[in-house]
């Protein structure tokens, strides 16, 4: 078993040793292996990497490591060979064979892995030649490339723990407090609330004991940047939180985990055994006198969970419902004692701060939003992935240089930041710099950072309704607004896709909004008007196609749709028959296809998969009846001739 | 009052012994029971009501409240389809569609032979791959309505 380190001398001692027995010759082949990774085959290919080392009798002369996410998803499962640093994406176990004996080997690089620059046309050898990365600064994320989350040693060896050791040694609370305040950071999780407002009034408090709690609730969907720090690299925010914990003089904290992230839970639950077993938690940490616990309490699934008073409730082991806020939890909190609650990302700050200083910090971003953030890019656009930019970085920037524009060379309409407490940003306002401030004016927020990009195939109304529906589902029922209100909006909303709107709809869902946002107890139903406020704000013609002509513009609302095969276009190959589910289209070889209204169940099966673009959506006109039966005839060409 | 034994009792009781002398465990212990029971029965509330003496009115409504606690018993696969909003925009509705069809239930129903049970989940964190979809614990992505059927039939 390791020995306990007792002083920040052996820790330096500890990371010396590490590094003095680290062959940077040595080959290697770090691979992701975060829940998405995971979904797209990671397994199955390091157990072929492990297969065929033996195979090839180099058990042994060549590492394999598993490591965290490094946000481009999209091109999964990816991994690195060293020492060369040769990036390889959407790797798969039959590729295996060829890597060890090209790539490992004979040092050769195999094309085919490479990532190309769809623009060029040219690939990247290395990862940070692809553009998804060249214009990112990865202060948080870059790590999690480099550790194995299961092993403390490369951490240590990174100079992890080194500012926690700093601080203990050398740094009294007070000078923690003036390093974080001299940062400007703010909270990750939402509302962007200054971090040393927050501790600051928990260390005033003269109530004891003091609780910290990391949140990683994550409730937003599209949003997944908690979940691949807390995956990759779980002691960079343990260090963090014992950091906050010291300077606020708090002995004991909770980490909550929503339950649909079980690889972050055991990855922390590791981090927490090892790092006890290094010393560096429990009793007298590192010598210094100082004592802190920890531990992790599973959410159950609510969304409300994640606002912070709730969340207190919660680990209490009650119904997760919020309550007022005329006293702070930041004084009153969890058992009603004073108690510190940030985001993941927010606690990941914090050993960087210390490290190069409060002064250091402040100096990237914008003029009121410090530091970098990661940014959950989904959606239509073709790079999806994790972003690690500075704050006041352009949308613009984001979603076409770093995510590559949008997909299948479709058109912008909107961006979705801020989960469902935010909103919808058009094209006109994408060369806004993103920070906590200038989205507010925009009517959105900044949220955890999902950022889901739509093109013109997204209706806004359905989008609106989306989130209504979310809301209402995830609503405690407290307040009557947010309970009933939300209910009639929701009505309203289905009526509209449906095509029963009404001329004064629009003005009723304006009322039910504001009611909300003015009576609301907690942030999540004064924030729950956010998405239709703003949708009525920037696309309110798409509201009124819906109302008046009972037209979906976005041809998606399947109650105003309808699908038709185009006769001068059909090839008569049955391609869409033969995928239709419910047998809905009438046709042969040779037979233009005709769909049967009655039948169709508008899944858009058919119009994937035909290669000729003879079916078509219809809205708000009638659709042409279908040709006489004698017309039916055609010579299928084979694609391509 | 003394419970009649079932299936489940010994179980119920070992879980509850873990959580015994500790403040705030109930939701962790419903997780649990949740877990290894695949749903809560009623014995597993009145044994916890019995022995850390919380009130049955209390179990309940954090057993109603939260989604990942079931108080019908679940099939034996689980299928949860993401429903955020990446997988939203990307088609995730239509895979629900498809399951639904397949498996002749809606979400949070149980097919009558017990093999599948169905749910939606908010978000699974995948966003990258949505539409995703989440098998006993095992995540699937880029899916279509296409290749589903083939997937769920390698859950017997």
């Amino acid at each position: 078993m390791q020995k306990l380190l007792n002083s920040p001398d052996d820790l330096e001692q500890l990371r010396r040793v590490l590094l003095a027995i680290t062959d940077l010759k040595k080959p290697a082949v770090a691979l992701c292996g975060s829940t998405g990774c995971e979904a797209l085959g990671a397994k199955e290919v390091i157990k072929a990497f492990k297969e065929e080392l033996k195979k090839q009798g180099l058990e042994g002369k060549v590492d394999i490591k598993e490591t965290g996410c490094l946000g481009f998803c999209e091109k999964g499962p990816r991994l690195i060979i060293h020492p060369e640093d040769i990036a390889y994406f959407r790797v798969q176990a039959s590729d295996v064979p060829e890597i060890v004996s090209r790539t490992l080997l004979n040092k050769e690089v195999i094309e085919r892995l490479l990532y190309i620059d769809p623009t060029t046309g040219l690939p990247a050898h290395h990862l940070f030649d692809v553009p998804f990365y060249k214009y990112q600064n990865r202060l948080l994320m870059d790590n999690n490339a480099k550790v194995d989350p299961k092993n403390i040693e490369d951490y240590i060896a990174l100079n992890g723990y080194k500012a926690l050791a700093k601080v203990l040694s050398q740094m009294t609370p007070d000078e923690v407090m003036t390093e974080i305040k001299k940062s400007g950071l703010r909270g990750r999780g939402g509302g962007g609330f200054p971090t040393f407002q927050k501790w600051e009034s928990t260390r005033r408090a003269s109530e004891t004991p003091k609780y910290v709690i990391i949140n990683c609730d994550e409730g937003d969907p599209g949003a997944f940047m908690n979940r691949a720090l807390m995956e990759g690299n779980p002691h960079c925010i343990l260090e963090g939180f014992l950091i906050g914990a010291y300077a606020v003089g708090s002995h004991e904290g909770f980490i909550y985990v929503r339950q649909e992230y079980p690889l972050a839970v055991e990855n922390m639950q590791d981090a927490i055994e090892q790092a006890t077993a290094y010393g560096l938690l429990g009793k007298n940490i590192l010598g210094s006198g100082f004592d802190f616990e920890v531990k992790i309490h599973w959410g159950a699934g609510a969304f409300v969970s994640g606002e912070s008073s709730a969340l207190m409730t919660a680990i209490e082991g009650r119904v997760g419902e919020p309550r007022p806020k005329y006293v702070h939890t930041s004084e009153r909190g969890l058992w009603d004692k004073p108690t510190v609650l940030n985001n993941v990302e927010t606690w990941a700050n914090v050993p960087l701060i210390i490290t190069n200083g409060g002064e250091w910090f402040a100096g990237i971003g914008s003029a009121g939003s410090k530091g970098t953030k990661i940014f959950a890019l989904a959606g239509k656009v073709n790079n999806t992935g994790l972003v690690e930019v500075p704050l006041g970085f352009t949308l613009r920037d984001i979603i076409f240089k770093i995510g590559g524009g949008i997909r299948n060379g479709k058109k912008f309409k909107a961006v979705q930041i801020g989960g469902p407490s935010g909103g919808m940003i058009p094209e006109q306002y994408l060369d806004v710099p993103v920070d906590f401030d200038e989205l507010k004016m925009l009517g959105a927020m900044m949220g955890s950072g999902g950022l889901i990009v739509m093109d013109n195939d997204t209706c806004m109304v359905d989008v609106a309704r989306y989130f209504v529906n979310f809301l209402c589902e995830e609503s405690c029922g407290k307040c009557v607004p947010c309970r009933e209100g939300l209910k009639q909006a929701r009505k309203i909303l289905t009526d509209i896709i449906s095509g029963k709107g009404e001329e004064n709809d629009i003005e009723k869902l304006r009322q039910i909004a504001e009611a909300s946002n003015a009576a609301a107890l907690c942030a999540l139903g004064q924030t729950s008007a956010n998405p239709l406020l703003t949708t009525l704000r920037y696309f309110a013609y798409e509201y009124e196609a819906h109302i008046k002509e009972k037209r979906c513009p976005a041809l998606s609302c399947k109650p105003l749709i309808t699908f038709y095969v185009d006769p001068a276009k059909c090839n008569a190959c049955t391609l869409c028959s033969r995928n239709c589910p419910v047998a809905a289209i009438d046709g042969a070889v040779g037979k233009i296809h005709i769909i049967d209204q009655d039948k169709c169940i508008k899944c858009g099966t058919c119009f994937e998969a035909c290669r000729f673009k003879a079916i078509q959506k219809i809205s708000g006109q009638p659709v042409p009846l279908p040709i006489p039966e004698e017309q039916r005839v055609r010579k299928p060409v084979k694609r391509g001739n | 009052m003394s419970l009649e034994k079932t299936e489940f009792s010994e179980e119920i009781d070992r879980i509850i012994d873990k959580y015994t002398g500790e403040k705030g465990v109930l939701i962790q212990l419903l997780l649990e029971m949740q877990k290894e029971l695949r749903w809560i029965p009623k014995e597993a509330v009145m044994r916890i009501n019995q022995r850390l003496k919380i009130p049955v009115s209390e179990i309940y409504r954090v057993a109603s409240f939260y989604t990942a606690l079931s108080l019908k018993p679940r099939g034996r696969h689980l299928v949860r389809i993401c429903l955020g909003t990446a997988c939203y925009v990307r088609g995730g509705t239509r895979i629900l569609d498809s399951v639904e069809r397949l498996l002749g239930i809606k979400p949070s129903e149980t097919t009558s032979d017990s093999r599948f049970s169905l749910e939606t989940v908010n978000c699974l964190g995948c966003c990258a791959l949505g539409p995703v979809i989440e098998l006993d614990g095992q995540y699937y992505g880029r899916l279509t309505p296409a290749n589903l059927g083939e997937l769920l039939s390698k859950y017997k």
